[in-house]
């Protein structure tokens, strides 16, 4: 069997076995359809859409997927597990890939269990389904890209505590990177080329442009290479602390 | 087999492990002793490859550490100390999932847990969640797991720690066991445990290689080495005699349990000597013993740096 399918089951399993994963699935599923319903007017818009559900998914993935990140290595340089993990014949950039990809399945089961809305929305009105489906692989692609950086926290800090704050803080930055709030701290003393690079990393452009139907192959690789740069600076962050 | 070649390790300005340079052998139970952060957990952690030197070379069955990192690993069972593992899994999911990480194959999976379970008396908590394991079987489950795939090398960092004495006896007996076909370090520090399992012992003080001998060695640097105790009512003239006599270097009399012990020159054997003595002036012993040597002693001259042999060694 292939090490990192081992550990994706491994990860999965432990998910399960915990009541972690049902709080999270629990609340994931009640806050997305509260934002959605309450917040979002699903039903008051009159409009067959979900945009009002799938808007509301980058501030309850700000709370939530640092819950699920904040584990993934913290835990185990806790335990101890770490450096039975590490002397395993397994390379390390599979114990990072795997870690990070169960994960990443994790939350894409929640957001798989969000199906009733969308049969709703089918039943009440004729949506635009390929719209549904992209805002769908958007706001997964927006969890890995808050996973990754979850992941790299995580491996830096033995206390899970830590880890949630620092990636609420960090993914909150990057979510926001575009707006005003973020840009005005910087706008003082960098150039106008770097805000504008600073404004481009924001994580709220690429996914609303997703969001509105447009799968760009540019915000795809976007956070493709989000989650790649994170996941390079877990594994560079693994042999630092280690040890720790 | 392994090698290690001047093996230093240093966080920061601390050094752990500075210059150490040993052969362990096939068939060779190594004990490493050393008082606590000695560097001996450090020194293990190299071998397995957890953690990187920061100079010298590490050799495992002929396989370059640094070249193949994964072929020395696969080579290795390895138990960290306190022997982690995940509380939230089954006994028998835990060592699934470790021997598939250990690359055995899909059909031999069943096998080898199977085969590793029966050795280690885990039939009765199989499927039991680690987390509810007594300290005992916890212990039992981290060698299985270190033994799943049947190393040439086992690394087993305080295997007996905090186990009680039976717990203690089971586990040195399946190290015993094993020692024959495979190179086998442990780490500890309960003396008596290096006389009941190792063939060699490493004395590690403060990063350095202090000692490095067989434990019977070890006891002939006690002063206590062929010292001769007896228990007895004696006249301090007669202890002053004992003294004068050519073969005894110092007597210690204790006259709580009146129990006198004689320590003889540069550890030659003198208890037939003593003995004579004894009957000579008609004296009734309730008990005369004669001592191997005390490792516990020869620990702490060493490892406090006050042993004669290591002053000449430096010298």
């Amino acid at each position: 069997m292939n090490p990192k399918l081992s550990i994706i089951t491994r990860e999965l399993q432990g998910y399960f076995s915990t009541p972690i994963a049902y709080v999270f699935i629990v609340i994931f599923l009640i806050l997305s359809g509260v934002f959605a319903f309450y917040l979002g007017g699903l039903y008051e818009r009159n409009q067959a859409d979900l945009s009002p559900f799938f808007n509301f998914h980058p501030w309850l993935y700000l709370f939530l997927v640092p819950a699920v990140s904040m584990r993934m290595w913290s835990e185990e340089r806790r335990s101890g597990n770490i450096e039975l993990l590490m002397t395993l014949p397994v390379k390390q950039s599979d114990l990072v890939l795997g870690k990070f990809l169960s994960a990443w399945l994790f939350i894409a089961i929640a957001l798989f269990l969000t199906f009733p809305m969308w049969i709703s929305i089918n039943y009440l009105g004729n949506p635009d389904n390929g719209l549904i489906i992209a805002s769908y692989i958007g706001s997964l692609l927006l969890a890995g890209a808050f996973l990754a950086i979850g992941s790299c926290i995580s491996v830096a800090s033995k206390n899970q505590v830590i880890a949630f704050i620092l990636t609420a803080v960090i993914c909150f930055i990057f979510l926001l990177a575009g707006l005003p709030m973020v840009l005005d701290f910087f706008a003082s003393w960098l150039p106008q080329i770097l805000l504008d690079a600073i404004a481009s990393t924001s994580f709220l452009t690429h996914y609303s442009s997703i969001n509105k139907g447009v799968l760009d192959l540019g915000d795809v690789v976007y956070f493709a290479m989000v989650i790649g740069i994170w996941l390079y600076a877990t594994s560079i962050v693994l042999d630092m602390k280690k040890a720790d | 087999m392994i090698e290690c070649k001047n093996l230093t390790k240093r966080f920061n300005k601390f050094v752990a492990v500075d210059d150490l340079s040993f052969i362990a052998n096939k068939g060779e139970v190594l004990g490493f002793l050393g008082p606590n952060g000695a560097g001996k957990s450090t020194t293990m952690k190299m071998i397995t490859g957890f953690l990187q030197p920061t100079s010298g070379q590490i050799n495992v069955c002929g396989i370059d550490l640094f070249q193949d990192p994964l072929g020395v690993k696969n080579k290795i069972g390895y138990l960290p100390e306190g022997a982690p593992s995940y509380d939230e899994m089954r006994v028998c999911d835990f060592l699934r999932f470790i021997a598939q990480m250990r690359g055995i194959s899909k059909e031999l999976v069943a096998t080898k847990v199977d085969e590793v379970v029966d050795r280690m008396s885990l039939e009765k908590v199989y499927y039991q969640r680690i987390e509810t394991l007594s300290k005992g079987f916890k212990r039992r489950v981290g060698l299985a797991q270190a033994i799943i795939h049947d190393p040439e090398v086992l690394v087993l960092d305080e295997p007996t720690d905090g186990l009680d004495p039976n717990q203690k006896h089971d586990v040195r007996k399946l190290i015993t066991s094993m020692a024959k076909d495979k190179t086998i370090i442990l780490s500890t520090h309960i003396l008596e445990e290096v006389h009941a399992v190792c063939d060699r012992a490493i004395i590690i003080a403060d990063g350095r290689i202090v000692a490095d001998n067989s434990p019977s060695e070890l006891e002939n640097m006690s002063r206590y080495h062929n010292a001769v105790t007896f228990d007895a009512d004696i006249d301090f003239s007669l202890l002053e005699n004992i003294k004068n006599m050519s073969c005894v270097r110092d007597v210690e009399y204790k006259a709580k349990w009146k129990k006198t012990t004689v320590f003889p020159a540069q550890g030659i054997y003198i208890f037939d000597e003593i003995s004579d003595f004894l009957k000579k002036n008609k004296i009734s012993v309730t008990r005369l013993t004669m001592e191997a040597g005390r490792l516990d002693e020869v620990f702490r001259n060493i490892t406090l740096g006050k042993n004669t042999q290591k002053n000449k060694e430096v010298a």
